[in-house]
């Protein structure tokens, strides 16, 4: 079974409304797509994003497994840039070891 | 659009901190799914209001808390014969009391708090995970909905919450994504937070892992089933949610 990729640019993130950026990750990541972000999302939006999940958590689709690194502070401490996220269906994909600048994840065909 | 709601939030939070402090701050107990949460939650209740009284059922299966539970009106009380008691008291791990390296000020003895409890926050329900515990199909499905419910429900909770107790488990990887999210909505949100580095009395826990990954938050090691270092813990909930 292959497992696509989508790399999405943070251009084409930016382009879209929170609620549209939610739904184009959840529609990806339900289609068995590991979607990477890049720019990220903030925590703010990734709560969201858990929110989203969870209503439409179902026999087939579990849920999400989501890494992201964790902000950084910009502007003199005031504002904080996400990085990169990784989404994908947690049926396939797992995240293995984590820390502040590595994600190690293993994507499994089911 | 969002940025503004934010920073109308943090402005009314201060507006309300400033001009209409209220008497009783609501704590939510957050965390991921059997960090301790809800033996944390009675644990308070039995020794600050009724040591016969729980506020929900501990066990090992995850997500036993699917509905936020609210317990009002605990008075915090520092002189309580319960606190007192130095076997409760003891910290064997007494590098990691604290990352901030500061001690907690001795304020007034006495703090009244709602004590919420909240179900585990988690990224994925598998209801195949409630059979591996002996569930029918049937049961284990309806448990998993109940449980989406109460993620939903905890996530809500954060915009009624004045103060939240964030409960790590010392022998796990503390760098999971749902750990980053909600320190990072908190931040976000200005709320208060303490993180509690919960079955210190584990052989395999390890606090300074928790304290490492979020070294600008306090963090206190604590043993909610046995009760070990919890009066350091009250200590630093009356300094940081009066």
């Amino acid at each position: 079974m292959e497992i696509k990729m989508d790399l999405i640019s943070e251009d084409k993130i930016n382009s879209m409304s929170s609620t549209e950026k939610l739904r184009f990750i959840l529609d990806g990541v339900k289609s068995g797509n590991i979607v990477i972000l890049e720019g990220g999302l903030t925590s703010e939006e990734q709560m969201q994003l858990i929110e989203l999940t969870m209503t439409e958590v179902s026999d087939d689709f579990p849920g999400i497994e989501i890494s992201g690194y964790q902000a950084k502070r910009s502007f003199f401490n005031l504002r904080k840039k996400s990085r990169l996220t990784v989404i994908g269906p947690a049926k396939v994909m797992r995240t293995i070891k984590k820390d502040k600048d590595l994600i190690s994840a293993v994507v499994s065909a089911v | 659009m969002k940025l503004k709601k934010r920073r109308k939030g943090i402005l009314s939070r201060l507006l309300r901190a400033l001009f209409f402090r209220k008497v009783t701050a609501k704590i939510g107990i957050y965390g991921p799914p059997n960090a301790g949460k809800t033996t944390l939650a009675n644990r308070i209740i039995h020794t600050f209001v009724d040591e016969n009284e729980d506020i929900g059922v501990s066990t090992e299966v995850p997500h036993e808390t699917r509905r936020a539970v609210r317990k009002e009106g605990v008075l915090i009380d520092l002189k309580s014969q319960s606190v007192q008691n130095p076997y409760l008291n003891v910290s064997p791990d007494s590098n990691v009391t604290s990352t901030t390296e500061q001690k907690p000020r001795e304020g007034k003895s006495k703090l009244k708090l709602d004590i919420v409890d909240t179900p585990g926050l988690a990224t994925k329900i598998d209801f195949h995970d409630f059979m591996a515990f002996g569930l029918e199909e049937k049961e284990a499905k309806k448990r998993a909905k109940e449980a989406t419910e109460g993620v939903i429900e905890a996530i809500k909770w954060l915009d009624d919450i004045d103060g939240v107790l964030l409960l790590m488990d010392a022998t796990e990887d503390p760098y999971t994504q749902t750990n980053i999210v909600i320190i990072g909505n908190l931040e976000a949100r200005s709320i208060p937070v303490i993180v509690v580095a919960n079955k210190m009395d584990l052989a395999e826990a390890a606090p300074q892992r928790i304290a490492d990954a979020f070294p600008q938050h306090t963090v206190i090691p604590i043993s909610a089933l046995k009760g070990e270092n919890m009066g350091e813990l009250y200590k630093e909930m009356a300094r940081r949610f009066r």
